[in-house]
C-alpha cells in the first residue's frame, strides 16, 4: 500500500471523495509541500501555460487562503478558512471556487501519515450535497465505480469519440 | 473556463439522478419516444416526461416537434462539456502529484546534503 504514484479515489460517504497517495519523502516535507506558498506554488496548479498569480496563506484556525491561477483563457480562483491545523498530519478547510463547478461550499482535509519514510496523502473533499458530490464524479473520475456509472461512462464514451 | 458554472450546475444536477442517466444511456443508442423510454421503468409517462424536461433544461437532450410523439433525442454538448472539464480536473491532480514528487525529491536531496553538512 505505499507503493509511490498510484492515486486512489474511494467515496468514504454519500457526500465525500477521498483520493489517497504515497509520496516518496517524510511526511513533514510534504506538509510544509502543502502549506508554504514558496512550495505550494512550486506544484500545485501549475504545469503547461498555467501559473500561480495568487498564492497566499494565514496557516491558523480561523485564517484564510486564497489561491488564483492564470491560464490563457483567464484566472481561475478559489479560496476558503482555515478549520484545523495540526502540523504534520492533518489540516481542514474549506473550499470555494469563485467559478462554482459544484454547488454550494466543500471542506477538504488534509490527512498525512508516514509509514517506512513514506508519506501516505489523503485527501478527503466533503460535499455539501449527494448531489453536489456525484456531479463531481460524473467526471469519470473514478470509472467503473458503480454499474449506474458504467453507464454513464458508455453514454460519456460514445461522445467523445463524436 | 469556456463553459459557465451555471450551466454546469444544471448539467449535473440532472445527471446525479440513476433514471435521468438510464434514460440518457438508453438515448445514446437512438431517439425514443416518451412511451418507448417510460417501458423498462416502473414509471408512468408523467414520471418520465418530469425527467425529460429537467434533462432537456440542461441542455442534454432535444425533443422533436412532432406534437404527438415528441421524440427526445441526445445533446452531446452539455455532457461533453460536463466531462471535459471534469477530466480535465482529475488530470489536474495527477499531474499536480507528479510534480509535487519532483519537488519532495529535491527537497529530500537538500535536506541530506545539510544533514551531513552539519554533522
Amino acid at each position: 500500500m505505499t507503493t509511490a504514484g498510484t492515486m486512489q479515489i474511494t467515496l468514504p460517504s454519500d457526500r465525500a471523495i477521498a483520493m489517497t497517495r504515497t509520496f516518496n519523502a517524510p511526511r513533514s516535507l510534504v506538509w510544509d509541500a502543502w502549506t508554504k506558498p514558496e512550495l505550494l506554488k512550486r506544484w500545485m496548479g501549475v504545469r503547461n501555460d498555467w501559473t500561480f498569480a495568487v498564492c497566499e496563506i494565514d496557516l491558523r484556525v480561523g485564517g484564510a487562503y486564497r489561491f488564483v491561477w492564470r491560464g490563457p483563457q483567464g484566472d481561475m480562483g478559489m479560496g476558503g478558512v482555515y478549520s484545523e491545523v495540526a502540523p504534520p498530519e492533518r489540516l481542514v478547510s474549506t473550499e470555494k471556487f469563485d467559478h462554482a463547478w459544484y454547488p454550494g461550499e466543500a471542506t477538504n482535509e488534509i490527512v498525512l501519515l508516514e509509514r517506512e519514510g513514506k508519506t501516505v496523502c489523503a485527501t478527503i473533499v466533503r460535499y455539501e450535497s449527494k448531489e453536489a458530490r456525484d456531479g463531481v464524479l460524473q467526471s469519470g473520475m473514478d470509472q467503473g465505480m458503480s454499474e449506474g456509472f458504467d453507464k454513464l461512462d458508455e453514454v460519456l464514451a460514445a461522445e467523445v469519440q463524436k | 473556463m469556456v463553459v459557465t458554472g451555471d450551466r454546469l450546475d444544471s448539467t449535473f444536477a440532472a445527471l446525479a439522478d440513476p433514471t435521468r442517466r438510464a434514460i440518457l444511456a438508453r438515448l445514446a443508442s437512438g431517439e425514443a419516444s416518451v412511451t418507448q423510454l417510460a417501458a423498462p421503468f416502473a414509471m408512468s409517462q408523467a414520471a418520465v416526461s418530469k425527467h425529460l424536461k429537467v434533462l432537456e433544461r440542461a441542455g442534454l437532450i432535444s425533443r422533436g416537434r412532432d406534437a404527438q410523439r415528441r421524440p427526445s433525442r441526445m445533446e452531446g454538448k452539455a455532457l461533453a462539456d460536463a466531462t471535459e472539464w471534469l477530466e480535465r480536473y482529475r488530470k489536474i491532480w495527477e499531474n499536480n502529484y507528479q510534480a509535487l514528487d519532483e519537488l519532495l525529491e529535491e527537497l529530500t536531496r537538500d535536506a541530506t546534503k545539510r544533514g551531513r553538512g552539519t554533522r
